[in-house]
């Protein structure tokens, strides 16, 4: 009875802040100073038409480069917790089933590769095209039991792209203006794949990295959940 | 228009933390955190949306204008795609520790795994 | 109009939450949370947020229920609370 009483006003505690916010809330009528300098100095200094993703990798670089650490991180974690018990007998697969996964596959992987190096002209980028060749693997290894994709493929994809994207960001030091600017390759032409500088090879970098590491990931759980 | 996400993720956040509270079962505390992290990232998208603006990808038309008038605000949909892989990460995390418990304990019900030790 | 969209969108969201903090079954609750992730997509969408809402399809709808199944598979799939 306490306690209910006692999650009764820990959560009315928290409504009656939320209810603040709603309530004071106006609706803004323009950007504030930071997204202004984004969004009107972004195209000429950068020289990218996707402003999220040019606020992402360059102007907001460190963020990622953390965020790829705290994924990092995860993945080994989950190794070192998930010991791979393959030496229990694997259930049969149909042959119809794995069949089919091998001719869809190049299709989303190939969707995905999409996403990742057309981060900077369109909705997309590294997280969400890495996120996508994840799950063209995930297919792969759900429908044929006994695969495991190749292990040591993607701890080295991992590793390469993450000591390249770092060597990238250290590039930019020394040749143009700071850590991770997106300038130590040319501008190139506004709507061009191969434009705006470094960022569509810290997309593809990025991307091959996230989607390395989710592939490692669902892998470890699929071998540690086998019945 | 913003106040109807804000209003929608506060009561997911609400949902989220009843079900870490309240909850026996340690997957529902996992689906709670879940859900209350979604709630935090519904919120603030819509903290940065303005009124009657476009989508921050300058195209032709935009690029012929003045587009620091015609954007939503960049920022915050950049920290909530970080937010959102580093929330999954930290989901993994726990349904591995989830798992390893129910492993030593057999049961996924904090009570019995309470009495239990 | 977007109004009306967003609005309805949100009643589904939270009905969906509810329905996967008070269902037993823990497969339901799982599929429900997942329903919630896109469902949310589509909001950010409507928010004009499509980096966002492709991140949200994919990861926190996707990539998300895959995990929390693989995990429950080696679990009963009933709860008691």
């Amino acid at each position: 009875m306490v306690r209910n009483l006692f999650i009764i006003f820990i959560l009315a505690g928290v409504a009656s802040m939320f209810a603040a916010l709603a309530l004071g809330y106006s609706d803004p009528v323009a950007l504030g100073s930071a997204a202004s300098h984004y969004v009107s100095k972004g195209l000429a200094e950068l020289n990218g038409v996707n402003i999220v993703t040019s606020v992402v990798v360059t102007y907001r670089g460190l963020d990622t480069l953390g965020e790829v650490t705290v994924l990092f991180l995860t993945a080994s974690i989950l190794s070192f917790f998930l010991k791979n018990r393959s030496h229990e007998t694997k259930s049969e697969s149909s042959e119809l089933l794995t069949t089919a996964s091998k001719v869809i596959f190049p299709f989303i992987f190939m969707t995905g590769l999409y996403i990742v190096m057309n981060g900077h002209l369109t909705p997309g980028g590294g997280f969400q095209g890495g996120a996508v060749m994840a799950s063209a693997l995930l297919l792969l290894i759900l429908a044929d039991n006994k695969t495991d994709g190749s292990p040591t493929l993607f701890t080295v994809l991992e590793s390469v792209s993450g000591i390249f994207y770092v060597l990238t960001g250290v590039a930019g030091l020394i040749i143009a203006g700071g850590f991770l600017d997106a300038t130590v390759l040319g501008a190139g032409i506004t709507g061009r794949l191969l434009s705006a500088g470094a960022i569509p090879l810290i997309s593809t970098l990025i991307g091959l990295k996230v989607g390395s590491e989710l592939s490692t990931m669902l892998v470890k759980l699929k071998n540690a959940s086998e019945v | 228009m913003a106040v109807t996400g804000i209003i929608t993720g506060s009561l997911l956040i609400l949902i989220g933390f009843y079900a870490i509270l309240s909850k026996n079962n340690l997957m529902k505390m996992v689906i709670g955190f879940s859900l209350a992290d979604t709630g935090v990232h519904i919120i603030i998208v819509a903290l940065g949306y303005l009124k009657g603006r476009t989508a921050p990808i300058l195209d032709n038309a935009l690029l012929a204008a003045n587009p620091e008038t015609l954007v939503v605000d960049p920022v915050p949909q950049a920290l909530v795609l970080t937010a959102i892989v580093i929330g999954f990460g930290i989901t993994a995390i726990m349904l591995v520790f989830v798992w390893r418990l129910y492993e030593k304990y057999g049961t996924l019900e904090i009570s019995r795994i309470g009495e239990a030790k | 109009m977007e109004l009306v969209i967003l609005i309805v969108l949100s009643l589904v969201v939270i009905f969906s939450a509810v329905f996967a903090v008070i269902v037993k079954t823990l497969t339901s609750a799982v599929i429900a949370s997942g329903a919630v992730g896109l469902f949310a997509s589509v909001m950010y969408i409507i928010y004009d947020a499509p980096d966002v809402a492709l991140t949200e399809a994919a990861i926190g709808s996707g990539l998300m229920t895959v995990v929390f199944f693989l995990i429950l598979s080696r679990m009963r799939r009933d709860e008691n609370g």
